[in-house]
This record gives structure tokens, sequence and C-alpha cells, in this order.
């Protein structure tokens, strides 16, 4: 059993260095925009097809109908669509600031972010 | 010659398999497509126990198998992406002194998962799934220990098999 792990120094280097970089970039994404998610961005094939409040309970047909997008208690989630996988509506509701429901078939994508009103008004206050 | 060629075939077949139980496994990371990488167990005895450019076409035929057999063509890219990159990435850092198949795995882990997301920010056109790389990172580390552990114990076996 001793045998099953023998790590050598280089693979712990190689470790911390990893544990460090996801570390890093999650600190990073904390500090340039982990608050202030209030609306959601729609993009359908790279453009953007409105933006939506988080605040406002709503459901919102996507690309024509393909996707249907519920808003409720400040979250987003996928309810249908009628892309085969179908990977998009299993999806977690999201919230948080640049979480993400991608629909790859339609090429739709989902983005919580914070609007630039509110970037306006943190930084007046 | 012969035997070469068998041997191919049931690496292929281990791979698919690992390839299935992988899509039985409900774990989303929040991108659609991407997926843990089980199958590059088969991989990394591969680059162990074949050359290397069988090590890539044994990489190469997976995808497409699995891809035609229970995926589409968008896992088909994700997985050519995150295949190719990991067993590039491997092969250099097998032929580097002082890294254990646990390490070289890890390696083979990590960006196995940064193929992907790639992909995946080519795809969709966006940057936003950046926000995954904290835990595609640690889950490439973690999955790619495990598969340094397993593939480890499993050339022993076969080193004492004399196969
Ligand atoms: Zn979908």
């Amino acid at each position: 059993m001793k045998t099953f792990l023998k790590l050598k120094k280089k693979d712990w280097l190689l470790i911390i260095i990893i544990i460090c970089v996801a570390g890093l970039a999650f600190f990073l994404h904390e500090k340039i925009g982990g608050r202030g998610a209030n609306c959601v961005t729609i993009k359908v094939d790279g453009t953007i097809q409105g933006v939506y409040s988080l605040a406002e309970d709503q459901e919102i047909e996507i690309n024509g109908g393909t996707n249907l997008l519920v808003i409720r208690n400040q979250e987003a989630n996928m309810k249908e669509a009628d892309c085969p996988d179908q990977l998009c509506v299993h999806q977690k509701p999201v919230s948080k600031n640049h979480e993400s429901i991608i629909c790859l078939p339609n090429k739709v994508v989902v983005e919580v972010d914070s609007s630039e009103n509110s970037e306006f008004d943190a930084v007046t206050n | 010659m012969k035997s070469r060629v068998a041997y191919f075939g049931v690496f292929t077949a281990l791979a698919l398999i690992f390839g299935y139980i992988e899509t039985l496994i409900p774990i989303s990371f929040g991108i659609p497509g991407v997926k843990l990488g089980l199958a590059n167990l088969i991989i990394v005895i591969a680059l162990y126990r074949m050359k290397l450019s069988e090590a890539f076409l044994l990489s190469v035929v997976r995808v497409l198998l699995s891809g035609f057999l229970f995926g589409n063509y968008f896992s088909i890219l994700y997985s050519l992406a995150g295949g190719l990159l990991s067993l590039t990435v491997m092969a250099v850092m097998k032929r580097q002194e002082g890294f254990s198949i646990a390490g070289v795995s890890i390696a083979g882990g990590v960006f196995h998962n940064v193929g992907q997301l790639i992909i995946a920010a080519l795809v969709v056109e966006t940057f936003s799934v950046t926000y995954y790389i904290p835990v595609l990172l640690i889950a490439g580390l973690l999955t790619g220990l495990l598969i340094g552990i397993l593939a480890g114990g499993m050339l022993k076996r076969l080193a004492e098999l004399s196969f």
C-alpha cells in the first residue's frame, strides 16, 4: 500500500503551483467583479440580445423561443430548451457574478452581471 | 506485429468503456460538455506502455468512436482538444526528470480541462467561462492524481505479467 502513492519533489511543486493558480484566479475574479450581481445578459451567437434585471421575476423567451429563461428569487434558471442534449436545462440556477448557463447547440449564453448603473452608484457612493 | 494491433484494440475498447462510464456520472462543472476525463487512465497507461505515436492514435480513435457512439459534434470537439492537449503535455512531462506517473497524470488532468475550457470560450464567444477556471483546475488536479495512482498500480501489475 505504501508504494501506491509515491510523489516526488517536482510532483509536489506542480501540485502547489496548480493550487496557487486556481487560488489566484478565484481571488482575481472575486476582486474584479464578485459583488453586485443584479442582472443577466443574454447572448445569442456572440451578440447581446438583452439585459434583464434579477430583481424582477420574469420569463424570457430567447432566440425566438428555442430557450425559455425564468428569473425568480434573484436567480436565473433555464426552464425549457429545444436542444437535443438538454444540458442547459439541467444546469443549476445562476445568481453570482459571471456565473453562466450555456446552451451550446443553440449558441445561447446567459451570464450574470452587474449592470453599469450599479457600478456607477458604487463609485459615487 | 499482430499482437501490437490486438493490444491496440483492447486499449481502445477499455478507453471506450471508461468514456461510457463517464457519461453516466452526473458531475457538472457548469459548462456543458466538459468531462472529468476518466478515459485518460487508459491514455496514461498507453503513454508508458506504447510508442508515443500509438498513444496519440489511440487518443484520437477513442474520441472519434466515443463521440459517434455516445456524444455529438460538440463533445468530439471538446474531447479532442482536451485529449490532445493533455497527451502533448504529458509526453513532454514524461521526458523531464523528476516527475512520477502521478505528477505526469496530474498535468494531463489539468490540461485536459484547460483544453476543454479554451474550446468552450471559442464556441460561445465569451470569456465568462473563465469563472470556472479555479474549479476546473482543482478538478483536473484531483482526477489526475486519482488516475496517476490507478495507472501506477496497473502498470506494476502489467510489468509483473510481463506483457
Ligand atoms: Zn441547451
